[in-house]
């Protein structure tokens, strides 16, 4: 080997993931309490794995049709239509991925050419700046304000707008901010986005878990559907983060151009998952509720935990994340987010890591027993009530 | 006001020693707001008391022993099954009677220090109610899962990595 690397400069330039620098930080520490993971605490439903291991059982052990087992599509597609009042046609316009995350990656590639840009609205999911590069793109972000509830607005949209801008990623309900956007700001920015010709990729993975307002889909705003690709799947409200199974839906020729990189990247999504995925769809809305009532519940006890123990911390209308302020600890997010590591053993996220206007911020999942949750939230109290006297003191 | 009963309900269903703090807090609601609900379904007998699901192999040497009798009952006028129900369930042994459609009437739980009790409870006490035609009867001889716990689950721990995006 003589060249210096081999590595593509592309894959070079990368930075790594702020998250996994304090997952290995997390991970030498024993009893360490969690609320830094970004899946349910909930295993799957039982009769899900039950029919996967029938259908292991049966010989399903072969692939399937690219764009995934047509049966799971019609599913997938009157999922759609009965919850959120979208009509995609399963033999063209559904495509089941591995993970949401696939998806995106499939969506992007197939839409970007070298130096279209792509909107990102931080403080985001750890994987779209990242994902746009690899497609050739480049993102352009843009940062949402707390004082907004990290919503974005229709003039910040507007001003990160060039003639290259080809797409724009909205995650809704966000991840790491649980902020949730309702139907009249998606109708205000679906103006922008009209305007200008954009397309959008809805990532919709967390849609089913929201819990005060009625959730609106992206593309059932008058005229977005055919500009956009609505991005979903199974991990978070079906609590099946390991199985790797997402879906996307949209326009035919963008399914077609997804479901074409997706037979010579990755052939198909597991069979067995898939099949999971159908007893989902079918029979699994009773536990999805079940575990919504948990989370909102646990919400509602991290939210006002958080504000006795002096952070600032609005209530988030969806997703299982809240965002608190740190700033009046004087702070920085990453060193709060070490120090109560290393003093309190609870491990939580520091904004940052999602994008500059997280810093100030972390992130708290409470996808975590209540058990638990209780506890790290005394810790949390314990923590900041030393800081204030230390700061007192100084 | 349904919604919130049945929410406070479901929670305490799965643990009675939740303290109406947490319960105020998880709803999104105050103590006081939760005492009061607490009150008022205790006094309707929604909530008919507090249990504790206890695994006494755990403490005691020996486990108590449960059975399940199946009973054929003969029906009396005007009071169908009831009045022989109340004669059965009246005694402080049998934990459980449900009336049931098929091959029998009544179905009777009872727990006893040993075999040899829950038989003397049957000869002596059931079999020679005047109506009670024949029983049936089951010993449990291991316990799963009661009420909707899993007894003896192994390693529940949180096999999630520690921090993920």
């Amino acid at each position: 080997m003589t060249k210096t690397s081999y590595i593509s400069k592309q894959v070079a330039d990368l930075k790594p993931s702020g998250i996994r620098r304090f997952f290995d930080l997390a991970a030498q520490m024993d009893d360490v309490i969690s609320l830094g993971v970004g899946e349910p605490d909930f295993v799957t439903p039982w009769n899900f794995i039950e029919q996967s291991f029938h259908s292991l059982e049966q010989g399903y052990t072969s692939y399937t049709e690219n764009a995934g087992m047509i049966e799971l599509r019609n599913e997938i597609s009157n999922y759609l239509r009965k919850n959120y009042h979208l009509t995609y046609d399963p033999t063209d316009q559904v495509i089941v991925s591995v993970g949401a995350s696939q998806a995106i990656d499939l969506a992007l590639r197939a839409v970007i050419d070298p130096g279209d840009e792509v909107i990102v609205v931080e403080p985001s999911f750890v994987a779209y700046v990242p994902t746009v590069r690899l497609a050739g793109g480049i993102p352009v972000t843009i940062q949402t304000r707390a004082e907004n509830e990290f919503k974005l607005t229709p003039e910040q949209l507007e001003q990160a707008i060039t003639p290259k801008t080809k797409a724009i990623i909205l995650c809704n309900p966000n991840n790491p901010t649980g902020s949730l956007l309702l139907k009249e700001e998606l109708e205000q920015l679906a103006k922008v986005i009209e305007k200008h010709d954009l397309l959008v990729l809805s990532d919709e993975i967390y849609a089913e878990l929201t819990y005060d307002d009625v959730y609106t889909s992206f593309p059932s705003i008058a005229d977005m559907k055919k500009r956009t690709i609505l991005i979903s799947g199974f991990s978070k409200a079906f609590a099946m983060t390991g199985w790797r199974l997402g879906y996307a839906a949209g326009p035919t020729e963008f399914i077609a151009a997804m479901v074409k990189i997706h037979q010579y990247t990755m052939m198909c999504a597991p069979t067995m998952a898939q099949h999971a995925a159908l007893e989902a769809m079918k029979n699994g809305r009773q536990s999805v509720l079940q575990m919504m009532e948990s989370y909102k519940q646990r919400r509602n006890f991290i939210v006002s935990s958080l504000n006795e123990a002096g952070l600032h911390c609005p209530t988030p209308g969806g997703a299982f994340y809240a965002f608190p302020s740190i700033q009046t600890t004087g702070l920085s997010s990453a060193e709060f987010a070490e120090q109560l590591l290393h003093q309190e053993q609870v491990a939580v996220v520091p904004g940052d890591v999602f994008g500059a206007s997280g810093e100030g911020y972390i992130r708290c999942s409470y996808a975590t027993s209540l058990k638990q949750l209780d506890e790290a939230m005394s810790r949390i109290k314990r923590f900041v009530i030393k800081r204030r006297a230390l700061q007192s003191s100084q | 006001m349904k919604e919130m009963e049945v929410e406070l309900l479901r929670l305490i269903e799965k643990n009675a020693n939740l303290e109406v703090e947490k319960i105020a807090k998880l709803m999104g609601k105050s103590t006081d707001e939760i005492k009061e609900l607490i009150g008022h379904l205790e006094k309707k007998k929604a909530i008919l008391g507090y249990s504790t699901l206890i695994d006494w192999a755990k403490v005691l040497d020996k486990e108590e022993v449960t059975a399940m009798i199946d009973v054929k009952v003969a029906p009396a006028r005007g009071v169908g099954f009831d009045k022989v129900a109340e004669r059965i369930y009246r005694f402080p042994e049998v934990k459980a009677v449900y009336l049931m459609s098929g091959a029998y009437d009544l179905s009777v739980t009872v727990k006893g220090k040993t075999m040899m009790e829950i038989g003397h409870f049957i000869s002596e006490k059931l079999s020679t109610l005047d109506s009670v035609l024949s029983t049936t009867t089951h010993f449990v001889l291991k316990k799963y899962k009661h009420d909707g716990i899993i007894l003896e689950d192994e390693d529940e721990g949180d096999k999630r990595i520690v921090v993920s995006p």
